[in-house]
Parts: structure tokens; C-alpha cells; sequence
């Protein structure tokens, strides 16, 4: 049976590159493996053995994002909720470092307290989603046949169902709270992960060591947990990393279509509500916007990066 | 002719489940479409009714739901609502909307052109700017250009839609005032084109960035094949081999991606649509799902999973076209 490709429909328009690599390959090797000549050798940019200053540079700003979203209550920042702190739509002030908003809060507050909300999401979502999905992946490479075919069939299916609709409607149905926002998030990450999981299984479960473990009488249990798990999860992990950058796009997404996260503050949340002051106090929009972009870009390039730094060809062994 | 047998019943597979799992969604998500007829009256338990004395405001709620489902259909057996629906789907009869009665068909076509006019114009300003750069990149690979492309595009990848759209708005609404921040369907063709133009880039803009880096990878893999090499032994021009020889089979990654894409932005577009007040599938969708409207809801599923499915097909059928070998591997096998 011939596969569809996977996609990352989570981020409308935008899905991330890693996950096409895969639905190129899987596509590719579907029409041309059989053919004589194969596919021609993968020829990406050098591989690069180091992973560089820039992706230490994400790394730092991912570290200190999610350090001062921790840290957010103990530090000497004002109350996100204050109203009238300062007056409305001030720019950037010595008091108020990036301006304030139409009820004179504090904008640099609520993008750090949007940030805790943002990260717990995409986190959640994508821990839930690797804990199922790849267990299910993991499961379907190494067993194969009825069991890896009902899986993928399902795989399949939610992977064809529109993700955002999904999300939409599952949040609208049961609540806004944010854990059932984590719920519907993470649902929709399942599919996607055990695509992954599945391939990368596929790929390791074949190599000479799992041969040699089961010559050597190992058990099932053991070649999948100790053989080829160490080695799935990697690059699992890192694709994990862009899987969070998608889920807080997501999550955005949801607040834009006024499904956000009742009674408390998200990035989406904050620039939703920025937009209507565009003219007079674009920073109100522009301010959590940043926030959310740089992060995203760091969660995308520390994960590229690491993918690749894990993506181990044959060809150097 | 297997092949595409048996991706049409594979699609037809895929519809009937796709739509038996919306089915049943809306049914086990709490708070149907009786909610928004009868709003603090509806009595969601309806076993609470059989109760001895119960007092009259609870009364009134259970005899309203009763006759309100009577009359939707609501109360008969999940599996018969279901077939009764798929067998009125075959002969494309959606039903009518649970909100005003009108048929779910008409809606769908009156807002199905929106959004594939926009999904056009996103597309056609993704080639526009994927193709040449990364022709360009590839050509140069490595060189300033090759890592400038390369930057700008993953930074473009990161910023999510809404948060482009909204610097659009910003830049070209209303610094510049260039175009209009919303757009008017009953205006005339030359201002809704400009009227699309900014949720297109919107779009676009993203999708032409991560065509720019697939073709980019596949036309450098292509261009240390030996058969660019024997072009270029053959004194062709560099041009001539870009385009003519290298081009056509370094598209395989792109074309799969951009037929992904067809697919998704029917009917998925609901923030830009939303943000640019486009009457578009996707807000239909959105609508309803708030109205819980299930009748356009599963009708507008059906639609955007068997165009997403559909373009797949096509697309496979255009990799035969693209690469005689795949051609032979399937009238082989």
C-alpha cells in the first residue's frame, strides 16, 4: 500500500523542514527503491560534527526563557494583571522597559508571565505525544506486520483530518482550560511522532548489532528497550525540540480563534490582544511577538541542529 | 491504471473514516447543536426528567429537548444517523444546517472559490520568490548568497502566521496604507485581487520559503549527477543546464510539498481568513464549530479531506511524469 507523505498541518502554512525531509524520503523510497539506479546519494550541506556557537546561542535563550518564566513570581517584576502601573500606551520608559498597554499594564510582565503558560503547552503537549507516539511507533517498526499496520492506518488517518479543525473543535467542546488544551495538542502530536518513531525504528532494527543481540539469544523486551531505543531516541528528542516550537504556534493559533486559554496570559493571547492598538501602540503586539519568534526560532534551529548532529550515515561509520 | 484504481479506493477508504471519526466526535463532545436552541433550557441528562416531581423550569427544558431532537433526528440510533448521512453524501446531499436550514452544499460552494483563489495566490507568490532563489542558491551553493538565502528563510519559517500577518497589517495597512487590511468580497475583481494580496503573502511568504530550501537541496544533489556533467562536456550553457536539464528532476520534494499544501490550505487558512474577515472555507468552519453546528462542520471536513487526499493522488500520478523510473517500477509491480 502506498503511503502518504507526513505533514505537520499543526502550524497552519508553516510547517517545519525536518518533518518534509521525512515525507521526502518516505515518498522517494515508495516510488524509486524499486527501480534500478535507486536514489542518488544523500548530498546535504558538509555534515557538521560540531554543532556550533549559533546553536549555543539558542540554547542560551531558550535556558533563559524558561528561567525567568520559573522564576517569573519570585523575581521584582510587576504583576502582569496590575491595571494602571503606568498610563496607557506608554512607550518605553525607564520604569516600564517595553511600554505598557491600553489598561496601563505592563507589557514586559505579561510576556513573561505569557511565557510560562506558552512553554508549559508546548511542553506538555509534546511530552504526552512522544510518551504514546513513540511507544506506538517503536512497536510498529520492530513487530511489523497486522499490529504495524493498524497503527499506521491510524496514523494515517488523523494525519488526513484537518489538524487545526480538530484542535478547534475538540477545545471548543470540552473547555478552555489549559490542560485541555494540552490534551487536544498533544492528541494531534501523536501521529506525526509515530511516523517518526516508526522510521527511525525501521532503520536501527535492521542494523548488525540487533542481529548479533538476537543471535545471542536476547529477548524482544531487550533488543527494543536496550538495543534500538538508545538509538531512536536522539533523534526523537530533537525532533521533539521543533514538535515544541510547532505546539506553541499552535497554541497561538487556537487564541486567535478565540479559543485561547480562559483567565490566564499566552504569547498568542498577548499579540491577539495587541492587535487592535496597531496604530496607536504597535509594541503592545510586537513586544510577545518577538518573544514568541525568537523562541520558536531557537527551538527550530537547536533541533535542526541536533538532528543533525545525530543523523549518523552508514557512509561514516 | 492499477495505480490509480487503487488510490481512488484507497480515498474512498480514507473519506469513510475520516467521516465516521468526525461523526463521532461530535457526538461524544458534550453540548450539541440543541444548546444553541434552547440555550439555559436544554437538559443535557435527560434521565433527570424521569424523576418523580421535579420542578417545572426542569419540565418545560425536558419536554423542549425531547421534541427538539425529535425533530433534528437527534434521538434515533448513532449508527443510522450515520448511514442515513453517508448514503445522502453519496448522491451529495450534505444536509441542511442545524442554524438557519440552509443546504451545507450551498454554503460550501458559495465560500469554496475564496479560498481556493487564495490558496492560488499563495502559491503562485511562493514559486515566484522559491524558484529563482533557490535556482541561484543552488548554483552558487555555499557561497553568500547560498548562506543569506539559507538564514532568511529558516528566520521566516519561525514567525507564525498570525504574527506575519499582523506585521503586514502593520507595514503595508498601516504605515504605507498600500492595501486594505480587510478584505471586501462584494468589491470589484481588480480590488479583491488587491484585497487578497496581503493574506496571500501572508501565506506565501512561508510556503515559498520552505519550497526555496527543498528545491535548493535537490538541485544541488542533482547538479553532481553525471548527466550535468556531460551537459556541460558538451558545452550547453549554464543556463540552459539549470533550467532545462536540472530543474525537472530536483522537483520531487517540491512538488509532494506543495500538493501537501494545496490540500491544507483549503479549507485550513482559518486564522488568516479570520484575521483578514475572508469568507472563505475556513471560516465557515470556524463558525460553525463555535455555533456547533454539526451538519457544516462534517460537511466541510468531507470536502477539505477528499481535496487533500485527492491532490496526493495527482501528485503521485505527476511523479511518473517527473521520473520515467517510477513509471517503470509501477507498470512493473
Amino acid at each position: 500500500m502506498p503511503e502518504r507523505p507526513a505533514d505537520s498541518a499543526l502550524s497552519e502554512g508553516l510547517p517545519d523542514a525536518a518533518v518534509f525531509h521525512e515525507a521526502q524520503a518516505e515518498v522517494y523510497a515508495d516510488a524509486v527503491v524499486a527501480a534500478p539506479g535507486g536514489v542518488a546519494g544523500e548530498v546535504d550541506d558538509v555534515v557538521k560534527r560540531r554543532l556550533g556557537p549559533a546553536f549555543w546561542v539558542a540554547v542560551g535563550w531558550l535556558v533563559l526563557v524558561t528561567a525567568v518564566a520559573a522564576l517569573a513570581p519570585v523575581l521584582p517584576i510587576e504583576e502582569p494583571e496590575r491595571i494602571g502601573v503606568g498610563g496607557r500606551y506608554e512607550g518605553f520608559t525607564g520604569d516600564h522597559w517595553l511600554g505598557t498597554d491600553k489598561l496601563g499594564r505592563d507589557v514586559f510582565a505579561r510576556t513573561v508571565f505569557g511565557a510560562r503558560v506558552s512553554l508549559v503547552v508546548g511542553f506538555a503537549a509534546v511530552a504526552g505525544g512522544l510518551v504514546v507516539g513513540g511507544l506506538l511507533g517503536l512497536l510498529a517498526g520492530y513487530r511489523r506486520g497486522w499490529f504495524e499496520r493498524v497503527v499506521m492506518g491510524f496514523a494515517d488517518v488523523l494525519l488526513s483530518f484537518p489538524a487545526v479543525i480538530l484542535a478547534l473543535a475538540i477545545v471548543t467542546f470540552l473547555g478552555h482550560d489549559m490542560w485541555k488544551i494540552v490534551l487536544a495538542l498533544g492528541i494531534l502530536s501523536i501521529a506525526p511522532i509515530t511516523r517518526l518513531a516508526r522510521a527511525n525504528t525501521l532503520q536501527w532494527s535492521q542494523r548488525e548489532f540487533v542481529l548479533a543481540a538476537r543471535t545471542l539469544g536476547a529477548k524482544d523486551r531487550r533488543i527494543l528497550f536496550r538495543e534500538v531505543l538508545p538509538n531512536v531516541l536522539m533523534p526523537m528528542a530533537s525532533l521533539a525540540l521543533i514538535g515544541v516550537a510547532i505546539v506553541i504556534v499552535a497554541e497561538g493559533t487556537l487564541a486567535f480563534l478565540n479559543v485561547g486559554i480562559e483567565n490566564s496570559i499566552s504569547w498568542g493571547k498577548l499579540v491577539l490582544e495587541g492587535k487592535d492598538s496597531l496604530e496607536q501602540a504597535p509594541h503592545v503586539a510586537f513586544v510577545p511577538s518577538a518573544a514568541m519568534f525568537f523562541t520558536v526560532l531557537a527551538l527550530n534551529f537547536a533541533g535542526d541542529r541536533l538532528r543533525a548532529h545525530f543523523d549518523v550515515k552508514e557512509g561514516l561509520l | 491504471m492499477r495505480f490509480v484504481l487503487r488510490r481512488l479506493t484507497n480515498l474512498v477508504v480514507v473519506l469513510v473514516v475520516v467521516s465516521f471519526l468526525t461523526f463521532l466526535l461530535m457526538n461524544l463532545l458534550p453540548g450539541g447543536p440543541e444548546v444553541n436552541y434552547l440555550g439555559p433550557l436544554y437538559v443535557s441528562d435527560l434521565s433527570r426528567c424521569e424523576a418523580g416531581d421535579i420542578d417545572p423550569q426542569l419540565a418545560e427544558g425536558c419536554t423542549q429537548t425531547i421534541r427538539l431532537r425529535e425533530t433534528l433526528g437527534l434521538d434515533q440510533p448513532f449508527l443510522e444517523r450515520y448511514g442515513r448521512w453517508l448514503g445522502n453524501a453519496a448522491t451529495g446531499d450534505l444536509g441542511d444546517s442545524y442554524k438557519n436550514g440552509v443546504p451545507v452544499m450551498d454554503t460550501i460552494t458559495e465560500s469554496l472559490p475564496t479560498s481556493l483563489w487564495l490558496m492560488l495566490y499563495a502559491q503562485v507568490i511562493a514559486f515566484t520568490l522559491a524558484i529563482p532563489v533557490a535556482i541561484y542558491s543552488a548554483y552558487r551553493a555555499g557561497r553568500w548568497f547560498d548562506r543569506g538565502a539559507t538564514t532568511v528563510s529558516f528566520g521566516v519559517i519561525a514567525v507564525p502566521v498570525f504574527i506575519l500577518a499582523i506585521l503586514f497589517i502593520f507595514l503595508f495597512g498601516v504605515k504605507l496604507g498600500w492595501f486594505p487590511t480587510i478584505y471586501d468580497p462584494t468589491a470589484s475583481v481588480g480590488e479583491r485581487i488587491k484585497g487578497m494580496f496581503l493574506p496571500a503573502l501572508t501565506l506565501g511568504l512561508g510556503l515559498g520559503a520552505v519550497y526555496a530550501r527543498l528545491l535548493r537541496t535537490d538541485l544541488v544533489a542533482t547538479l553532481q549527477e553525471d548527466f550535468i556533467l556531460m551537459a556541460r562536456a558538451k558545452g550547453m550553457s549554464t543556463r540552459h543546464i539549470l533550467l532545462r536539464h536540472a530543474l525537472r528532476p530536483s522537483t520531487f520534494s517540491l512538488i509532494t510539498v506543495a500538493g501537501i499544501q494545496v490540500g491544507a490550505l483549503i479549507g485550513g487558512a482559518l486564522v488568516v481568513e479570520r484575521i483578514f474577515s475572508m469568507p472563505g472555507l475556513g471560516s465557515v468552519v470556524t463558525e460553525s464549530v463555535f455555533r456547533r453546528d454539526y451538519q457544516v462542520v462534517q460537511g466541510a471536513i468531507l470536502v477539505i479531506t477528499s481535496a487533500y487526499v485527492m491532490v496526493n493522488i495527482v501528485v503521485d500520478l505527476i511523479y511518473g511524469y517527473l521520473d520515467p523510473r517510477v513509471r517503470h517500477a509501477r507498470a512493473a509491480g
